[in-house]
């Protein structure tokens, strides 16, 4: 074996501190958008790593929609402390209140399509001209073509039609005013690898990734976690299983899978051997087969 | 395990997206839901098997045209190497789209249908797979199946793209006979084709030997940003932080800094776990250096004794990716490794007919999806190599100054060389 070659770990990591100090070298107000799910959990470890010794440059975002697990929020709060960076939350509950969204009702009513104005409102407040996300290539098809730098209108819409080609590993961050960028650093990286990468690195996540007993309701094919925001239906109960989840989203529809994956090489073997995608899990994507498209013009993450 | 990145190219209905969808399925990286999806999605076309080509269709309006009108990335591994497949579509107007997908490319995957031969886009694909420096090119010459498995088929195949391929800059060309319909020699060897005693496609994927294919000789690294952490511990730390484009630091060597000829020596070369006695590409890290000199994004370290030319005036291949044409005697931002400068393109010297490979001259207009050599003026000095010699330091894209647009690729070639 040759001397000089990375592992594929490596150079995908690699890769990602390229992408990111790209963001802090082109952009003048950039921000990380911290979901507390483990894909935006890695990349701001990278971007730890590519600042060193250096705190981040730039502050994280988090939109509250108000719908959290606890865990999240606790795992939050303490990274960001230990970090050393500022946090800006955005605040569906202050959107609502304002009146800028209007809850949705009905029976899969959820926050997630409110989060796009939130989202959207944040980035304007704070003159972010470049958001950072977790999002990956490999999660669903509308994503297979996304750019490592996604541009957004003055509307924050996403144009599939209008993207910029990216060649070798020129980045074209140049804009107009109110535009703004999207990037997504991991973009090749798939869930084996950022699974991988999390064990290698023993980077932190929040414990609901792993194995543990609670509270659940059945429903689409998945567990549900009973909370209060959880309204029963006929014929529905509250169970006690052993579960953990494969992404964390809004608590009202992040659904878990049984599962008794309670150590990071359980976890890996698991995802190893399922064969269903991630977001399968996740209730929204359910809607249409293009579902992912329609919310990413509108200017969802 | 390793990393390779490969592109695929081929003509609409050569089978193409049959075979990604047979690499992903026999691999096993099709996932329950999505092989569900497409099991419906072929049923309610009234198909009779499952259409693997559906796993690789991308967003709505392609679904409905039924083309692949931009570049897919699609990701699987095996247990000797991860894969990234640049998917990019075969029609006629997408050249851009190949370029694109090429530029990042070990490899290039390009499909025959056994029973049509060559065409005029074979060779339009091998063309570009050949200015983009792809160092590997595999030949699958595909349906095998309509043609009887013939050894006499594939045999002619073979000696006419070998012909056609000298014209070419390319040095490692592979051919394998399959069906990507019915899987022979995709992952398993068939058994229809008993004369091929070659490796099967997805063998030859996990093996073939990329490690070199980074120039490891002349040392490039183009500063991205500058990391100064101003706290207690590390009050004076200065690091420039980028990847290395080329060759191998290590501390104690003696740089230059471009373009303004400072010189020094590397102090140390760090990353977050800790200091590195070497950093080749295409690692990031931080290099800190001997003296406190001037240095921002855009210049580039180098080796004392190996640098790369630098000036203004740029000779190199264009391929031309926008709606809107050139603009004879209108500025572009130019993008090249961490620098940027305005620049303006002052002669075309030829237009290539990529369907012929004939050099046609006297022709200015420049449309989307044209390959011209050309000539550029910048208003500031850059450092670079030719693209040959090095795809880091030798590629760069134009930008509108207008709409901000990426409307150009570029591959520096030698000024003395035609
Ligand atoms: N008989 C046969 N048909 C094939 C083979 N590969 C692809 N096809 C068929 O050729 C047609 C075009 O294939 P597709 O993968 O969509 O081509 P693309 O346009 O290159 O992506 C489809 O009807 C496939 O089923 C093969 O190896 N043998």
């Amino acid at each position: 074996m040759h001397k000089y070659y990375l592992n594929h770990l490596q150079e995908l990591e690699s890769e990602a501190i390229f992408v990111i100090r790209e963001v802090v070298a082109q952009f003048d107000r950039p921000a990380i958008l911290f979901s507390g799910g483990k894909d935006s959990i890695v990349v701001t470890h990278l971007a730890k790593k590519a600042f060193w010794p250096a705190k981040i440059p730039m502050p994280l975002i988090h939109i509250d929609t108000g719908h959290n697990f606890p865990e999240t929020m606790d795992f939050r709060d303490n990274l960001v402390e230990a970090l050393g960076v500022q946090l800006i939350v955005g605040s569906v509950e202050e959107s609502l209140r304002k009146g800028r969204v209007k809850e949705e009702t009905g029976l899969n009513a959820s926050r997630n399509a409110l989060q796009i104005t939130t989202l959207l409102d944040t980035i304007e407040e704070h003159k972010i001209d470049a958001a950072i996300g977790g999002a990956r290539r490999d999660e669903e098809k509308a994503r297979a073509k996304e750019r490592f730098f996604s541009h957004r209108d003055d509307f924050g819409q996403w144009d599939p039609k209008n993207q910029r080609p990216e060649l070798w590993n020129i980045f074209n961050g140049r804009k107009h005013q109110g535009e703004h960028f999207r990037v997504f650093p991991i973009s090749n990286w798939t869930e084996m690898d950022v699974w991988n990468y999390i064990m290698q690195q023993n980077i932190q996540i929040p414990s609901l990734y792993f194995a543990h007993e609670r509270e659940v309701v059945y429903r689409d094919n998945t567990w549900l976690p009973a909370s209060e925001f959880l309204t029963l239906r006929e014929g529905e109960a509250v169970e006690k299983r052993i579960i953990r989840f494969r992404t964390l989203g809004d608590i009202t529809i992040t659904g878990g899978i049984e599962s008794e994956a309670n150590t990071l090489e359980k976890i890996v073997n698991e995802v190893s051997a399922v064969r269903s995608t991630e977001r399968g899990n996740r209730g929204d994507d359910k809607r249409s087969e293009t579902a992912m498209e329609d919310r990413k013009k509108l200017g969802y993450f | 395990m390793e990393l390779l990145r490969f592109t695929t190219a081929g003509s609409v209905d050569d089978g193409k997206s049959t075979l990604i969808g047979r690499l992903l399925y026999d691999s096993k990286s099709i996932f329950e839901d999505q092989l569900a999806a497409v099991q419906l999605s072929s049923e309610r076309k009234g198909l009779q098997h499952v259409d693997l080509s559906l796993l690789t269709d991308g967003l709505r309006a392609e679904r409905e045209q039924g083309i692949t009108i931009d570049v897919a990335y699609r990701y699987f591994a095996t247990p000797k190497r991860k894969f990234i497949i640049a998917d990019t579509p075969g029609h006629i107007q997408y050249t851009r789209n190949m370029v694109t997908g090429a530029s990042t490319a070990n490899l290039a995957l390009i499909l025959v249908d056994a029973r049509k031969g060559i065409v005029e886009q074979t060779c339009r694909h091998s063309f570009i797979a050949s200015l983009l420096q792809i160092p590997h090119l595999i030949v699958c010459v595909n349906k095998m199946d309509l043609v009887d498995y013939s050894e006499e088929v594939f045999n002619k195949l073979v000696e006419e793209y070998t012909e056609f391929a000298s014209k070419l800059d390319v040095t490692d060309i592979r051919y394998i006979p399959i069906s990507a319909l019915n899987g022979d020699n995709v992952v398993n060897h068939s058994t229809n084709m008993p004369w091929y005693q070659g490796a099967t496609l997805l063998n030859t994927l996990e093996t073939i030997h990329i490690a070199s294919d980074y120039n490891h000789i002349d040392g490039r690294f183009p500063v991205q940003t500058i990391i100064r952490p101003h706290s207690d511990e590390y009050h004076d730390y200065r690091g420039y932080a980028g990847r290395i484009a080329g060759g191998i630091f290590r501390p104690g060597d003696a740089v230059t800094v471009l373009p303004s000829g400072l010189q020094s020596k590397i102090k140390s070369i760090d990353t977050f776990e800790g200091p590195v006695e070497e950093a080749f590409p295409p690692m990031s890290v931080s290099i800190t250096l001997e003296n406190d000199i001037d240095i921002s994004r855009g210049d580039m370290i180098v080796k004392q004794n190996n640098q790369p030319q630098v000036g203004q005036d740029i000779d190199m291949m264009m391929c031309w990716l926008n709606n809107k044409p050139m603009q004879p005697g209108a500025k572009y931002y130019l993008r090249h490794t961490s620098r940027e400068a305005r620049s303006v393109i002052k002669e075309v010297v030829y237009k290539m007919d990529i369907n012929s490979l004939q050099r046609v001259s006297n022709d200015n207009t420049i449309n989307m999806n044209d390959i011209a050599r050309v000539r550029l003026r910048t208003t500031q000095p850059i450092m670079f190599d030719a693209y040959r010699k090095n795809r880091n330091t030798g590629s760069l894209v134009l930008v509108d100054e207008a709409t901000n647009e990426t409307v150009a690729a570029g591959m520096i070639v030698d000024s003395h060389v035609n």
